[in-house]
């Protein structure tokens, strides 16, 4: 039999519920491997050993909730009652959230076992998880190169099976990418689909918390158990959660696919466009019917995007100021200056970057020019999608440009960083789901991920597509050498 | 032509409350040039009669709750993440010089009403 960490979760909730596995079996195995690759690959923050085992003394098998003894990571920046939650930046050096995250909540309920929190980019501002106080996150498929980011850590835990599901958040791609460089499941839901409580915030307007997960099914899964109305946020929406699980149906046949067209260009790696188009071809041979369509404001979702992420995200980083919570310079003597050594102190460099940027662009005389531009070029985005969707049922892209870049590669040139999300940015700015999946491999062997993007509030069309392509491939079966 | 200087850079700090030095003001001088010169690309598109979206639900309203007391977080626990408290209360530097004393009264009247 293959070793327990290998398993999805769905196989595991077999083997528990049907084959009596003492799910305690699987922690041990899981921790052993921890013990081998953590060195290595560097996914975690926190591995929470003692506890996990300690509040799965008692499992009683009446109340098993849906993720019964199902091993769960999160990143850190979703908050963890009682245990450290840090964004991965000193700033927020020894916090320890006095409540959970609605999510973390729920997967509680349901009978998760959180074994510790991810590494990520320093409050999710990066494409590499290289801007992490902890240190980089390494790619298990090939150790010098990056997992992608923000959730870089999640992604990577998954995919060298130091963890069965990871949650993230997707700012700007944040769970798509990383998914995308490590050969892993990572879903977007809909902007509102997940509650945001808790998840200590980047750009509110922009934020939604999801699955990394081995495949597909695991999505479907997770998302279900997260997904819902949280009156802790409201800018959840109010609307029922369907049994994700009932929408892995294993045919394409008359789904729409659009291909846009802008998103097939120079700068696209040529194994990424091979794969891809390979895929596309696919999904069509399984009776999905493909039209190429236009999103022609494409072009300009990255600059939109570094308007307006960074300016929210100027206005939520200015609570860490070293009253409440977190670091605080101690050699201040007044106020003024206490902020601000505290914040020269705990901030990183990428952090100081996009908040002098956000603040620029939302600063008198400047607003007009960026922030406002910004929402209205936003907007047209955002009807270029109602259009295309008017035509289609999904968009399918390639997730990343590139595969796994190398560490160091591109952590000087802040522009070129930031254009490695040009295909998962549209998704955050017109608030729409997006997946994931595994859709290739470079020569090299590095993973592709193929992109499924659909209409608010429609992940299930995402999850039939991505179920059947899944389901007639064998990319998701793959694992990296380790 | 420049669209940032080191001046307004340095100015930006100020108002994010960022120290920088000389170098670094130099170094994020020329990362925003680059990035702000990017982003002029937006001015290609006409946005003259577009609204704005500030958020992407398009069906969002403001959300209304009953006005009703509820349980809330516990305040040791909560102050408990304070770098330094007193009594009830975070403790900060002095914020002005010449209230240094007069505020040290204010908080002892706050703890007795506390009851501490």
């Amino acid at each position: 039999m293959d070793n327990l960490y290998s398993l999805t979760a769905h196989k595991l909730k077999e083997l528990i519920e049907k084959n009596g596995l003492d799910p305690s079996k699987i922690l041990q195995d899981l921790f052993k491997r921890i013990g081998a690759l953590d060195d290595k690959i560097k996914a975690f923050v926190l591995v929470n050993k003692n506890k996990t085992f300690e509040a799965h003394k008692s499992p009683s098998a009446k109340n098993r909730g849906k993720l019964s003894g199902i091993p769960i990571v999160i990143k850190d920046n979703i908050c963890v009652k009682d245990e450290l939650t840090t964004c991965a930046s000193k700033i927020l050096e020894g916090f320890r959230p006095p409540y959970d995250a609605t999510v973390v909540r729920k997967l509680k309920e349901e009978g998760a076992q959180l074994i510790g929190k991810a590494n990520m980019d320093e409050f999710a501002f990066g494409s590499s998880c290289e801007t992490s106080c902890y240190g980089p996150t390494y790619n298990p498929w090939d150790l010098t190169r990056i997992p992608g980011g923000s959730s870089g850590g999640s992604a990577a835990a998954v995919a060298s099976d130091q963890t069965i599901l990871a949650i993230g958040s997707d700012t700007g791609g944040s769970i798509r990418q990383p998914a995308a460089l490590c050969g892993v499941v990572g879903l977007k839901p809909t902007y509102g689909r997940v509650s945001r409580y808790g998840l200590i915030a980047f750009a509110s307007s922009l934020d939604q918390i999801g699955p990394i997960t081995k495949d597909v099914t695991d999505g479907a899964i997770l998302l279900s158990v997260i997904a819902g109305h949280d009156e802790m946020d409201s800018t959840s929406v109010d609307l029922p959660v369907p049994d994700y699980t009932n929408a892995l149906i294993k045919d394409v046949k008359g789904l729409r696919i659009g291909v846009p067209k802008e998103y097939f260009i120079k700068g696209i790696d040529a194994e990424v466009y091979s794969s891809v188009k390979k895929a596309i071809s696919i999904l069509k041979d399984l009776g999905a019917i493909v039209a190429e369509i236009s999103l022609p404001h494409t072009e300009y979702a990255v600059s939109t995007y570094y308007i307006i992420a960074p300016a929210e995200a100027s206005s939520n980083l200015a609570r860490f100021d070293g009253v409440q919570y977190g670091f605080r310079d101690k050699t201040s003597k007044d106020m003024i200056e206490m902020y601000i050594q505290t914040r020269h102190k705990g901030f990183g460099k990428e952090a100081k970057r996009r908040i002098l940027l956000g603040t620029y662009c939302l600063s008198s005389g400047y607003y007009d020019a960026y922030y406002l531009k910004g929402q209205k070029v936003r907007t047209k985005i955002k009807e270029d999608f109602e259009e295309a969707f008017k035509r289609c049922d999904c968009i399918v892209t390639p997730t990343s440009p590139t595969p796994a870049f190398k560490v160091g590669e591109k952590t000087e040139d802040p522009l070129s960083m930031y254009l490695s999300d040009i295909y998962t940015i549209p998704a955050n700015l017109a608030g729409l789901p997006g997946i994931s999946i595994p859709c290739g491999f470079s020569k090299e062997g590095l993973p592709i991920g193929l992109q499924i993007l659909a209409k608010p509030f429609d992940e299930e069309t995402i999850f039939r597509a991505a179920y059947t392509f899944e389901q007639n491939t064998d990319f998701h079966k793959r694992k990296p050498v380790l | 032509m420049k669209i940032i200087d080191k001046k307004a850079v340095q100015h930006v700090a100020f108002l994010s409350r960022l120290a920088l030095d000389d170098s670094e003001s130099e170094e994020y001088c020329a990362q925003l040039e680059s990035i702000l010169s990017y982003i002029e690309k937006l001015n290609e598109i006409d946005t003259k009669n577009v609204q704005p979206t500030t958020h992407a639900l398009s069906s969002l309203k403001n959300v209304f709750r009953k006005d009703t007391l509820g349980p809330s977080l516990d305040v040791e626990a909560v102050l408990k993440n304070a770098p330094s408290r007193e009594g009830v209360f975070f403790k900060v530097p002095q914020v002005i010089e010449s209230l240094g004393k007069a505020s040290g009264s204010d908080l002892k009247m706050h703890r007795r009403v506390e009851g501490e």
